[in-house]
């Protein structure tokens, strides 16, 4: 592997990855509040869903 | 980078979070509330009795926040978690995506995400105040779900795509889900006064357009500061 191409590599996956994770943290934070089933995480969350739209009860 | 996205992202959260609940509290909150007085007296399969908070819909004994200050505070919590995830989903997509990340452009994603991930659901699914018949719970859910990635597909494929089929397929993606059609609720019959129905979907709908912009201008403005302030 040339230098070149282990840099381009390199900055790919400082760049990628941070994002990918980043973006799998956000939609499990996402789902979790707007979807997840659990009765008391329902209701904890139950104004939140409604006035932002979520498929509620 | 990772820690850039995140701190941006719970910075911009709070801010949503403020909004936010400030503009829930004038406007969906008191239309729920008001709903909910009815919920009881409609055979909608929920049973309250004085022992049970009004909108405790599990089994008798599920924990639920007490009505007042304690239920919102959950709700403002929710929305905290909210505006940080919506952030975090749209600083990863600016982030995969390569453009430049600001204030400008974090606008543009998030109102690209509020139309992918309210307006086009909101057209088979419209938001829904406590005691309004609906299907089945699961089955909405995942039709909800496939319309946000199929409009959110679409979106990408029409903003990005260079040739015009693939522009025409985007095009296809935001219309499949509506010719498939969301769940039907299985009648149209509410307790509550109906004239409530249309305040809160347009309540609902404007607390989500919040949401989105704000949380994409907000860590699109926090993103470039804080990457600037370690990269000159």
């Amino acid at each position: 592997m040339t230098t070149t191409s282990s840099l381009a590599t390199a900055r790919l996956s400082s760049r990628i990855l941070p994002a990918f994770a980043a973006l799998v943290f956000g939609l499990g934070l996402y789902l979790g509040t707007g979807f997840a089933w659990p009765s008391a995480l329902h209701n904890a969350a139950h104004d939140a869903r409604h006035a932002t739209g979520f498929p509620c009860h | 980078m990772f820690r850039t996205i995140v701190f941006s992202a719970f910075g911009a959260g709070l801010v949503v979070c403020v909004v936010i609940s400030a503009l829930q509290f004038f406007t969906t909150e008191p239309l729920i509330l008001h709903a909910e007085q009815f919920e009881g007296t409609a055979d909608s399969g929920h049973h309250h009795d004085a022992a049970t908070p009004a909108h405790d819909h599990g089994d008798a004994g599920d924990w639920a926040p007490a009505d007042g200050f304690e239920r919102r505070a959950y709700t403002v919590l929710a929305n905290l978690v909210l505006g940080a995830a919506v952030s975090l989903i749209l600083l990863a997509a600016m982030v995969l995506r390569g453009d430049r990340i600001d204030a400008r452009h974090g606008l543009l994603w998030g109102a690209a995400g509020f139309v992918a991930a309210s307006l086009m659901p909101a057209l088979g699914l419209p938001p829904e105040l406590p005691g309004t018949p609906a299907a089945d719970l699961v089955d909405r859910q995942v039709w909800w779900l496939a319309t946000v990635v199929a409009s959110a597909a679409g979106i990408a494929l029409i903003a990005f795509g260079r040739h015009w089929a693939v522009k025409a397929a985007g095009l296809a993606l935001f219309v499949l889900p509506h010719v498939i059609g969301a769940p039907p609720p299985p009648g149209h019959e509410v307790a509550y006064p109906g004239a409530l129905a249309g305040e809160f979907v347009i309540a609902s709908l404007v607390v989500s357009a919040v949401l989105w912009t704000l949380a994409g201008f907000s860590a699109g403005w926090l993103h470039r500061r804080l990457s600037g302030s370690t990269q000159p």
